[in-house]
């Protein structure tokens, strides 16, 4: 995956260079939103379902130390060998050393975010080891040699017709074909050959339950399945806050999950691992990585209920128009924008500030996040963490000024209004941003305060 | 029953007529309106900025203006919800605390406080409402489209009073127009895409004005109507409310 030195704004400027894909994309995800709106409108306890993940979750976060060693307990008695990284470079480690080990230089790998997170796969690729993508979407994305732009839907950035282009290049599809029924099958022979030959299979983990030390792996392709049935070594790798405490929750989550991710009632595959099969290892890697951090940050806490749906990111009239790529993290999007800064804050100083603050985001989260609330408060935290450019420090403190003084204030915005008036060239030119693809508001002959001062105040 | 009239600065500047029509409005319906002269800002552009630790000029000047009033009513659902939410004053609390829970925005103050039922208004054109978030999702003027709940809106049932008024139905009921304060700027291509978008379903369903409770956001649909040359207006809801055409 390349780095980016460009910001969001950057980013999202050159995606808008194409308007019609613009259009595209918004109108593609506006429809999955209006799916999960169909979908959640036929459930009239859908806001109680709401509360209860929500406050199941926050359960979980305020006792996570006494989850995770029940959690470790119970699965180390199931037969699963349980492994800690700290942060990304030991999750690499511990899946590298499993892979040695096991003597195995190809291995096969479901859907997994924090894997994404993690840069697994640009990890492994530098010690010589070959891994397959094989969830459809990302398997689309690792040929064109991208990162995935959604985390449900990892190629919802490509047309059918580029996919055709990458089959027709490696897997050896007709040119031009872009028959997604034809493409599909293509990608299924070639994942059914790699599923029988990979000894060791990697999944991600949806939901891990600490009462019974098993976890929940829900796809819609069944190739987590596929993987990890014929695989002799399975490796689960989770974030410490996919818990749940108990068995009976999950049937709060797997209700709420697909309906805010696709619409779907449930997920085609929800697959319950709790024990290896006779000959089988089964791994998992519990990965902290920033989050024990982010659970001391009181502002921030909450996004750890995060269960991944993308809910937020359909939603968004930004990331629809902006594209998942322009956000430059693995998890993009307004949860993405929450959980990056806490990663890196000088790196992600950008992306509290993608968003109008809307709404809509906490609205469709299934948990509850305060999503646009964090994203304002991550926005003062950065400021104060010097992390503002100099212009905008010096812009925002001459404003203040400004509007902290009535004399000051009225003098301003008369100045202001003759300008605009008598001077449109000194607003209406490139360096305004406004007026690239919009026009200035006209310039009244008096502001309200002078037309009030003249006709009520003596009343 | 006396209000202060809070006019947002770029309102007081650039759209006097909103203002007087509030004015006006209020004065029509029986109340007692007085407007404080020396208010300029609610603070929220350097807040949404990330910049929330210079407003505390803004914030005293607020409290100054508006402290004493039994209501303040403002024809500007996101600068309503700035003061109900961020207004404080290290010295001052509790009066910050007073003025930040007397601070409506009007329609909500039409509907809720003063139980408007009836309006003498008149407006024979089709209109587009556009529901800006921070009225909606903030205040909630009106039901949103993402929750399972009942549906209803403040400034549509002030609307469905103006005699001859067409409301037209939207595709996106309450999508962004992608002002969002500094966002305009700091994001332009975005923000600019949003607003054609937005624009373009008003367009699409043949309104003749559009209209909302937040006059940032029709300055910004204005902005962009203007430039593709378009005839389709906007006014603030105050204006059509007040409006005896």
């Amino acid at each position: 995956m390349t780095t980016t030195t460009k910001d969001h704004a950057e980013l999202a400027d050159i995606f808008n260079k194409d308007e019609e894909r613009v259009d595209w994309h918004d109108e593609t995800l506006w429809w999955i939103r209006a799916k999960r709106d169909k979908s959640v409108h036929q459930l009239p306890e859908w806001e109680a379902l709401r509360e209860a993940a929500s406050n199941i979750k926050f359960n979980v976060l305020s006792n996570l130390d006494t989850y995770l060693t029940a959690f470790e307990a119970a699965a180390k008695a199931n037969g699963i060998t349980v492994h800690w990284a700290a942060d990304a470079q030991e999750h690499n480690q511990i899946v590298h050393g499993l892979l040695t080990e096991n003597k195995v230089t190809q291995m096969v790998k479901s859907k997994s975010m924090l894997t994404e997170e993690c840069h697994l796969n640009d990890y492994l690729a530098t010690h010589g080891i070959e891994v397959i993508d094989s969830d459809l979407g990302e398997r689309i994305v690792q040929l064109a040699g991208e990162a995935p732009s959604h985390i449900v839907l990892p190629c919802i950035h490509k047309k059918k017709e580029e996919i055709g282009d990458l089959f027709h290049m490696y897997l050896g599809t007709p040119s031009n074909m872009s028959d997604p029924q034809f493409l599909t099958e293509t990608a299924r022979g070639s994942l059914r050959e790699t599923f029988l030959t990979r000894k060791v299979a990697l999944t991600g983990v949806n939901f891990a339950v600490a009462e019974t030390g098993e976890f929940v792996v829900c796809t819609n392709e069944g190739n987590a399945d596929m993987g990890a049935h014929l695989a002799d070594v399975h490796i689960a790798c989770m974030g410490i806050e996919k818990l749940i405490p108990k068995r009976e929750h999950l049937g709060v989550f797997l209700r709420l999950l697909t309906r805010s991710a696709t619409g779907q009632p449930i997920t085609t595959y929800s697959s319950h691992f709790s024990k290896p099969r006779a000959g089988q290892q089964m791994h998992l890697v519990l990965v902290d990585n920033g989050r024990s951090v982010q659970l001391g940050r009181k502002d921030f806490r909450n996004s750890l209920k995060c269960i991944r749906c993308g809910a937020c990111m359909n939603t968004c009239p930004v990331y629809r128009r902006s594209g998942g790529h322009s956000y430059h993290t693995a998890v993009a999007g307004p949860i993405g924008s929450i959980l990056a800064p806490n990663l890196d804050m000088k790196k992600y100083a950008d992306l509290p500030f993608a968003s109008t603050l809307c709404g809509s985001c906490s609205n469709v989260c299934p948990v509850k996040i305060d999503i646009h609330d964090q994203l304002y408060k991550w926005r003062q935290v950065l400021v104060k963490e010097g992390y503002a450019p100099t212009g905008k420090k010096i812009a925002m403190q001459v404003m203040a000024a400004t509007l902290a003084s009535p004399t000051l204030y009225h003098a301003a915005g008369k100045m202001g209004r003759a300008t605009i008036k008598y001077a449109p060239f000194a607003v209406n030119n490139k360096l305004n941003p406004w007026y690239k693809q919009r026009d200035m508001p006209e310039s009244p002959k008096e502001s309200f305060g002078e037309w009030y001062g003249k006709n009520r105040s003596k009343k | 029953m006396t209000v202060g009239l809070f006019i947002p600065c770029y309102v007081d500047q650039f759209y006097p007529g909103a203002a007087i029509a509030t004015l006006q409005l209020l004065e029509k319906l029986g109340v007692n309106v007085v407007y404080p002269p020396n208010q300029t800002c609610c603070g929220q552009p350097m807040a949404n900025s990330g910049f929330e630790h210079l407003t505390g000029g803004c914030n005293r000047l607020f409290i100054d203006n508006f402290s004493g009033f039994d209501y303040i009513v403002s024809p500007s659902g996101s600068c309503v919800l700035h003061i109900r939410e961020h207004l404080h004053d290290d010295k001052r609390p509790a009066e910050a605390k007073e003025v930040s829970h007397k601070v409506w925005e009007l329609t909500s103050f039409l509907t809720d406080v003063l139980k408007v039922e009836s309006l003498p208004s008149r407006f024979p054109h089709k209109v587009g409402v556009h529901q800006s978030c921070h009225g909606q999702r903030g205040l909630h003027l009106s039901s949103m489209t993402e929750l399972v709940a009942p549906s209803f809106s403040k400034p549509g049932s002030l609307l469905n009073m103006v005699k001859d008024l067409e409301l037209i139905e939207l595709d996106r009921k309450d999508e962004c127009c992608g002002f969002g304060g500094t966002f305009c700027v700091a994001e332009e291509a975005v923000s600019a895409k949003m607003g054609k978008d937005r624009v373009a379903d008003h367009l699409k369903h043949g309104a003749e004005y559009i209209t909302g409770a937040d006059m940032s956001c029709l300055m910004h649909m204005e902005g962009i109507l203007k430039r593709q040359g378009s005839k389709v207006k906007v006014l603030h809801i105050a204006e059509i409310l007040n409006s005896e055409g």
